[in-house]
């Protein structure tokens, strides 16, 4: 598949717009479904990201990782209620190698409580390498890179 | 002392002399606020700085605070931690705006006023006018404005600082027992592998006495039992300080019989409450001792923390009498190697903002200071396993809670 084709680009596309549906609408169980297994995903800071250093906030190296995150959120961890927003764009594809793209995006993500209050809660880069070898493409690797290294409160769902 | 206006008399009355009745209002109280950055964080206690591996050469600087204080610790070029506040003895500059960096001295951006790396100031700009005309008058003696300067201590590589000349020193400080904890944890040269920042909605104090609450941990945190991680939890306990601020918990851990565990329980057909992938858990003693879970605190704001193989510094920053910060300095050492580093980084899931067993300490305190609105007379309870605040060797009980409290009270003249 070259840069330029459609199918890739559409392909694309709809990993990116359904990894955010999945989180924004509740759907996380079927989150883990859209990456790669093993796969990496890593949730950071601009910081830690430039100074080459490898912890984050949330790190998951297997669909396995995945799943027990959003088990765990659903019956273990206690937060008060909320949701996000993500908007995601625009999304670039830097390049295609060995039936991986390496894509690029930026997003906003905004957290509303059960009660209603609206914050904006991250912003950042999403730097993913997309397996385009197989229809539906999974992610190999979502590395979220936060622009602040602070997060208010607790980060329970992922982002 | 200079209060800024507030009077020092005590803003809270505490209902007896004890240490097991705590008045609400210590955290909603600006005026106690007010007083806790004077008489604690300035005051005769040791506040944690940096790693020393992060300023390894002279010249080499972080900027920080102590409490609200903005300072700055910096390698001398004899290889000794200065630290000094910063803030131009001009006209209260912010003397440096970078986090960290690496100079050969520090000069203020607003009239051009630069200090060494000790906090001499060495030059004033125009000092003797232009042209002979202005300058500073000739009883000027750049030698009288040094920089307002903390004594420094290093101990297994982190630096501490304290502004009071009647601090003891940092070993004296924390006592045997706590000087033991925290040498057995940093028994190698510690390297960084990220930080990050959690922003709670809660006064400081709350967060403080969650660390040190070994009562709420398998009550608020119910990953463990949730997974039927079969702890087979063996004997740990509490050591405190004498004056009490200081302190740690610990417990042991068979890690031989949880591993066989883990293979035990692959084996069974009721998989809903398994996890997935163990190795958010699989750990090594790496200390060979079966300790699995030590946390130590320094009064007033530091943690220690090992979690299995995760190892931080956790520091709490008062932000105001509602809010605080809490940076999470997650380490590793310098003898790891890949397989440790990986090990790290997926236990790293188990603590943080992100934490499986700490993302409830990042919400809890807020619920509390919410309650409070208002809401702030009377006075709350840590009586679970006594009055006093002794090292005990059993761990349902709040004495460390209380150890806190006894220095606080000590410190603040209550």
């Amino acid at each position: 598949m070259s840069m330029d084709d459609p199918a890739l680009r559409h392909g694309i596309h709809e990993l990116i717009a359904e990894y955010a549906d999945c989180i924004d609408e509740d759907r996380l169980e079927a989150w883990p479904d859209l990456f790669a297994d093993p796969c990496r995903y890593l949730v950071t800071s601009r910081a830690n990201h430039e100074a080459g250093l490898p912890q984050g906030i949330m790190y998951a190296a297997s669909r396995g990782m995945l799943l027990d995150r959003v088990f765990s959120l659903r019956r273990a961890n206690i937060f008060e209620p909320h949701r996000y927003r993500h908007v995601v764009a625009p999304i670039r594809i830097k390049g295609v190698q060995d039936g991986v793209a390496v894509v690029h995006s930026q997003f906003i993500a905004a957290r509303i409580m059960h009660d209603g209050v609206t914050s904006l809660f991250a912003t950042g880069r999403y730097l993913d390498r997309i397996d385009i070898a197989a229809v539906p493409f999974r992610f190999r690797e979502r590395i979220v890179v936060l622009d602040s290294d602070k997060i208010d409160t607790l980060l329970a769902i992922p982002l | 002392m200079s209060l800024s206006g507030i009077t020092a008399e005590a803003a809270v009355t505490w209902p007896s002399n004890g240490i097991s009745e705590v008045p609400f209002r210590l955290y909603t109280d600006p005026a106690q606020y007010q007083r806790e950055q004077e008489c604690l964080f300035k005051g005769p206690t040791w506040n944690y700085l940096c790693l020393a591996v992060e300023i390894a050469k002279p010249g080499d600087y972080v900027a920080t605070t102590v409490g609200e204080t903005a300072v700055i610790v910096v390698r001398g070029a004899d290889g000794a931690f200065n630290a000094f506040v910063n803030r131009c003895a001009h006209r209260g500059n912010l003397l440096c705006l970078e986090r960290n960096g690496s100079t050969k001295e520090f000069s203020c951006i607003y009239h051009g006023w630069t200090y060494d790396l000790t906090g001499q100031l060495t030059g004033v700009a125009f000092e003797h006018g232009v042209k002979r005309q202005g300058g500073m008058p000739p009883e000027f003696r750049k030698e009288e404005h040094t920089l307002r300067r903390l004594r420094t201590a290093e101990l297994g590589g982190l630096v501490f600082g304290t502004f009071s000349d009647e601090t003891p020193d940092l070993e004296t400080y924390l006592g045997p027992d706590v000087t033991r904890g925290l040498l057995r944890v940093m028994n190698r040269t510690p390297r960084l592998l990220g930080r990050s920042t959690q922003v709670m909605p809660n006064n400081w104090k709350l967060y403080f006495e969650n660390v040190k609450d070994t009562y709420h941990a398998s009550i608020l945190h119910l990953f463990l039992t949730t997974f039927r991680i079969n702890r087979l939890t063996m004997p740990g306990g509490i050591y405190i300080n004498r004056e009490g601020g200081n302190h740690y918990s610990y417990a042991k851990l068979d890690y031989a019989a949880e591993d066989a565990d883990y293979k035990a329980a692959q084996l069974r057909a009721d998989s809903e409450f398994r996890l997935q992938d163990n190795s958010v858990v699989e750990s090594v003693d790496e200390y060979g001792d079966q300790v699995s879970v030590q946390i130590l605190t320094i009064f007033p704001g530091m943690v220690l923390q090992q979690v299995r193989n995760t190892i931080a510094v956790r520091v709490v920053r008062p932000r105001g009498v509602d809010k605080a910060e809490l940076e999470w300095i997650h380490l590793g050492f310098d003898t790891d190697d890949e397989a440790m580093t990986e090990r790290r980084l997926r236990q790293g899931n188990l603590i943080g903002a992100a934490g499986y067993i700490s993302m409830e300490d990042g919400c809890v305190g807020g619920f509390v200071q919410r309650a409070l609105q208002y809401n702030d007379d009377g006075a709350g309870l840590v009586m679970m396993g006594g009055h006093e605040a002794e090292s005990q060797m059993f761990r349902a009980s709040e004495a460390a809670i209380r150890g806190f409290w006894k220095h606080y009270r000590s410190l603040m003249g209550e």
